[in-house]
């Protein structure tokens, strides 16, 4: 029997309180009519014996206590899959809105998952290429890897995300298998646009699935788009073995959704006002990115969150450092002076990329290489600090050298094309360049093999 | 099992039963028609409270809660070893089997086989009496680890059938006792043990030896008793995994139990990868042959975070009552604490600082207290070393988890976020960090390793502390004013860093060094600094000293002398001597 629950006891922020309700589940989806017409789902958060505290996705705005009538459906939130979601586009609860029609579902999944079973995972070890030189030498990205993008706001991070969409080499040749699931939360609609014709452009819309969650959109849908991206991003990878890559903006907005509606629930806050379990929250979206025994398919995730005043701390880049498998941070002082991508290497890390290069898989000197390159601009650092106090002028010739090395790995190195589609080959042989520049005695993180190999004096005049 | 009480609240993992209940605190008890385990953490006689271990979506006001009359507890037995457990001891490879790569609800496994059949030779006799502690029977449990039956503590007995060896299975009664009142107890291969209970021992002894790991900066300079404590705190990308990682490979402990506390999945494929292809140098076996795992990553329920680091204490604990030494990484007990802290949440208690709980710090030394080196029930020696990684939100070190662990670890290994953006690893910060054994341990390095081993570390540790000073200097007016005895003490400094402290955790000779190679390290660089010392005073220029190549030849002896050749330092100091005559002559 269906029972229609006509008014609701209380109304507090986004949630509604209904009282006497029969058999109610945890976490059950609702709907409710209103009077005139129009339908809201919501979600059961809490309850307490046949009272139960519902959470509405689109807003109480409009809801009285007398103008509803609820229905409970009996389950948990799930999201209808099919393979032709691909080239589809949704809202942040995973209904259709390019006017193309319903799905025709071929299973729908519970849109929170299930955590994949660590002795299932298989651990992440091929590389993708970006075609960027700073994150396929240095931050290497691996396949099955969560690597977000630390930026601010006004930097170029969906310019960064779309190139390495379009450059991406993410399968080792069958390109069929590619597809792009894109969640945008709380976003500015012409950033979601620029995503959608970017896509075009590069001729993958009809590989990209989008969840659009715009910033003028109800919060709580922002709390579920994410989720529903995942559950297809997992739909795809692992029942028809697709390689896909999660492109998720912005994480920042998420984490202040999440906020807002714990504030209204009457949590008891944690740091800056975000609810205590933001870590478990966030973990169970970055924790669905990997692969799987026994699936061909992968998921791969760039999630991008702008730091509040650039702030590494705040709780959300910080939270998020510890969960995903290293981060990519762009600088605002190389942004400003026109060096694109603004990647600053140092605070940057993917924490794979120790078991997906060298031998075998890039290149033997690659590992080397690239903690050399680290080692050497973290000293470059040094000097400039010192530089500032004593004037370039005083400082040692191999200071100055440093300089000019630093200098020119912002340049050549870091600076690259929007369109430039840089090969690992050609990347590290950019590498070893500048390393040339600096004398050989200050290369302690190579050895002598190497150094004879690779390194050539004379490039140092050029 | 009968069900009298039933669900009426429930939020996330917090679940309420209404009116007074005869159930008990921290009693287990499994919740709905799917069984979810939970336990009890709260009662008055109007509400029980319950923590469930699993995700709570879809249950019901009044769906069943079923008590089990026992407090949460792990199946102790042979099967331990070289397995993988959740939070709560249900082994994930059998869950595997059942539910495929995605860990459904409910899934109730046994932590141990009780199929599987162990090679048991009995060692108690008919007549026997056995007390608390007493072994009565043993198998070998992996290649290198005798598994030893031990009678619970509690108990004590004279023998009255025992089993001639054979093979049993853990549920098999090999031993009989009849105790004082003549009731009959049977020994089976396997006991429940409550996991926030520790298990009790005869006394505890004076912690005197080090736990070696092969790590240099660990061993020389900050080293940790077998049986005692440290801290590894350090901001995200600093290496705290990858610290943890090398001295569960690597450390001369028997066994270890490695606690993967709301960390990556990811990670935990990589430990379970990599340590079975790695093979202890000393046993030539696997070293998951002597390792557990317990993983309970970050989207994994979050009340069995809380449990998953008293399940490891108690696996360890068992073991170390076998007269084992035991290390236990945690990694990491802030994710612990926040799981602590989001318990309390629901439970709408007061919180003390940034919302955690104000029982915390009572809780952390409550698992710090667990370690130590013991005499055990049965007369043997068995240590518990506890390794915590902390992740200090914001990596700021001054917030209460890290601030608290400070308080009950006696090592502090603090990770330098400079130090890993210049991947100088492993990234302990020398000049931050420090060990309270030092003193302790000093009489074992003198007698075990080389007399002069102490002295030498504290000129190693006096250079670093004199740079520190001049590089405050440098940082104003530069390096190239300072006198040529001062920069000798910089360029000194940097091979001490760049030759000794750092550590390549990929090259096959420098992921573990041998306590006597590090001696010699230490001789050879203390021994150049004297002579460069001496050489500069008699008027030579440090540039010609680094010109000669000595500094950089030192900064390469990890790599140039091969762990099995490590005599080839000893002529480090003549060819010194040599170079540096030379220059004199000049």
């Amino acid at each position: 029997m269906i029972f229609e629950y006509i008014g609701v006891k209380e109304i507090q922020g986004s949630l509604i309180v209904l009282d006497e309700v029969e058999c109610p589940s945890f976490e059950e989806m609702v709907e409710i009519r209103l009077d005139n017409g129009t339908k809201r789902s919501g979600r059961i958060i809490r309850l307490e014996g046949d009272r139960a505290v519902i959470q509405v996705f689109e807003g109480t705005k409009g809801i009285s206590l007398v103008n509803t009538r609820t229905v409970l459906k009996g389950k948990p939130m799930e999201l209808s899959l099919a393979p032709e979601i691909l080239g589809r586009v949704f809202n942040g609860v995973g209904e259709p809105i390019d006017a193309l029609g319903k799905i025709y579902p071929t299973e729908k999944n519970n849109i929170n998952g299930t955590p994949i079973n660590p002795v299932s995972r298989v651990y992440p070890k091929n590389y993708i290429s970006t075609g960027v030189s700073s994150i396929d030498t240095l931050i290497t990205l691996i396949r099955g890897q969560k690597l977000p993008i630390f930026s601010g706001s006004g930097m170029k991070h969906n310019e960064l995300a779309v190139q390495i969409v379009r450059q991406a080499n993410i399968t080792d040749s069958e390109e069929a298998n590619f597809c792009v699931v894109f969640a945008a939360m709380g976003v500015k609609n012409d950033i979601a646009d620029y995503f959608r014709r970017s896509f075009e452009e590069s001729g993958v819309l009809e590989k990209v699935v989008m969840f659009i969650n715009l910033a003028n959109d109800p919060i709580i849908e922002r709390i579920l788009t994410p989720r529903c991206a995942l559950t297809a991003a997992e739909y795809l990878a692992f029942k028809h073995n697709m390689h896909v890559l999660v492109i998720m903006t912005d994480m920042t907005a998420y984490a202040e959704a999440c906020r807002e509606f714990s504030s209204s629930n009457g949590e008891i806050p944690g740091r800056k006002g975000f609810p205590g379990y933001l870590y478990s929250d966030l973990a169970s979206l970055y924790e669905r990115a990997g692969m799987i025994k026994g699936s061909g398919g992968s998921v791969t995730q760039i999630p991008i969150l702008t730091m509040p005043n650039d702030d590494i701390t705040h709780p959300v880049p910080d939270l998020t450092g510890y969960i995903t498998e290293g981060q990519i941070v762009l600088d605002r002082t190389l942004d400003s002076s026109g060096i694109y991508p603004p990647v600053s290497v140092l605070p940057s890390l993917s924490r794979l990329m120790k078991d997906g290069i060298g031998a075998g898989y890039t290149r033997e000197d690659h590992s080397a290489l690239s903690n050399q390159l680290f080692a050497s601009y973290a000293k470059v650092q040094d000097v400039r600090s010192l530089a500032s106090v004593i004037g370039e002028e005083e400082l040692s010739s191999s200071d100055k050298k440093l300089l000019e090395f630093g200098k020119r790995f912002e340049n050549e190195f870091v600076k690259q094309g929007f369109n430039e589609n840089r090969t690992l080959e050609q990347s590290l042989s950019l590498g070893w360049k500048l390393l040339s520049s600096l004398p050989k005695s200050e290369l302690d993180r190579v050895d002598n093999d190497m150094l004879a190999k690779y390194y050539s004096e004379d490039t140092a005049e050029n | 099992m009968e069900c009298e009480n039933a669900v009426f609240g429930i939020n996330g993992p917090v679940i309420k039963v209404k009116g007074k209940t005869n159930l008990s605190m921290m009693e287990m008890v499994y919740v709905g028609n799917e069984r979810l385990a939970g336990e009890v953490i709260r009662l008055d006689d109007s509400m029980t409270t319950i923590q469930v271990y699993e995700e709570t979506t879809g249950l019901r006001p009044g769906d069943p809660v079923y008590a089990t009359g026992e407090q949460l507890s792990l199946l102790l037995g042979p099967g331990i070893l070289d397995n993988i457990f959740d939070g709560i001891g249900r082994p994930l490879k059998e869950i595997e089997e059942r539910c495929g790569a995605f860990i459904s609800r409910g899934a109730s496994v046994s932590s141990l086989s009780a199929e599987r059949e162990w090679d048991v030779t009995v060692t108690a006799k008919v007549g026997d009496t056995l007390s608390g502690g007493a072994v009565y029977a043993t198998c070998p449990e992996t290649t290198i680890i005798t598994h030893k039956c031990i009678v619970p503590p509690n108990i004590c007995g004279v023998v009255k059938y025992a089993k001639p060896s054979g093979k049993y299975k853990i549920h098999d009664t090999v031993v009989t006792l009849t105790d004082q009142n003549g009731n009959d107890i049977d020994l089976t291969l396997c006991r429940q043990w409550p996991i926030r209970i520790s298990r009790p021992i005869a006394e505890r002894l004076y912690a005197n030896a080090p736990l070696i790991t092969g790590q240099r900066i660990i061993d020389t300079l900050f080293p940790v008793a077998k049986g005692g404590t440290a801290a590894i705190p350090g901001g995200f990308g600093t290496g705290k995994t990858m610290t943890q990682h090398q001295l569960a490979k690597w450390c001369d402990a028997d066994i270890i139990v490695y606690v993967g506390c709301g960390e990556r999945g990811n990670e935990m494929s990589q430990v379970l990868e990599e340590f079975s292809a790695l093979i202890d140098p000393k046993s030539g076996r696997p070293i998951t042959d002597r390792t557990v795992l317990i993983a309970n990553t970050s989207n994994m329920p979050v009340a069995a975070r809380e449990a998953s680091i008293y399940t490891g204490i108690t696996m360890a604990e068992y073991y170390r009552d076998m007269g084992y030494h035991v290390a236990i990484m945690a990694d990491s007990t802030s994710r612990w604490a926040e799981a602590l802290r989001e318990i309390s949440g629901r439970l709408e208690e007061m919180p003390a600082e940034e919302g955690f709980p104000a029982y915390l710090p009572s809780r952390l030394s409550e698992f710090y207290e667990r370690a130590g080196l013991v005499r055990t029930l049965n007369g043997a020696t068995g240590s518990i070393t506890i390794i915590g990684a902390v992740s200090p939100q914001g990596s700021d070190f001054s917030e209460p988890v890290t601030q608290n662990t400070k308080r009950f670890t006696r090592c502090f290994w603090a990770l330098d976020k400079s130090l890993a953006y210049a991947r100088h690893y492993p990234a302990i910060n020398w000049l931050t960090s420090y060990s309270e054994y030092g003193a302790d341990l000093n009489k074992w390095y003198n007698d075990n390793v080389g007399e002069d081993f102490t002295k030498l570390r504290d000129r190693l540790s006096l250079i670093l502390q004199e740079e520190a000073k001049l590089m405050e200097i440098v940082k104003l007016i530069g390096e190239d004013v300072l006198p040529d005895d001062q920069k000798l003490v910089i360029t000194m400094a940097k091979v001490i860093r760049v030759g000794f402290l750092q550590q390549n955790a990929f090259h096959k000779d420098d992921t573990f060094v041998p306590l006597e190679k590090q001696l010699k390290m230490m001789r050879a660089i203390i021994y150049l600094n004297r002579a460069a010392k001496s050489a500069i005073a008699a008027g030579v220029s440090l540039s010609a000293i680094i010109s000669a190549g000595l500094f950089d030849k030192l900064t390469r002896i990890k790599y140039d002398v091969p762990n099995d050749q490590m005599d080839l330092i000893d002529k480090y100091p003549a060819e010194i001597d040599e170079a540096i005559a030379s220059l004199r002559a000049q």
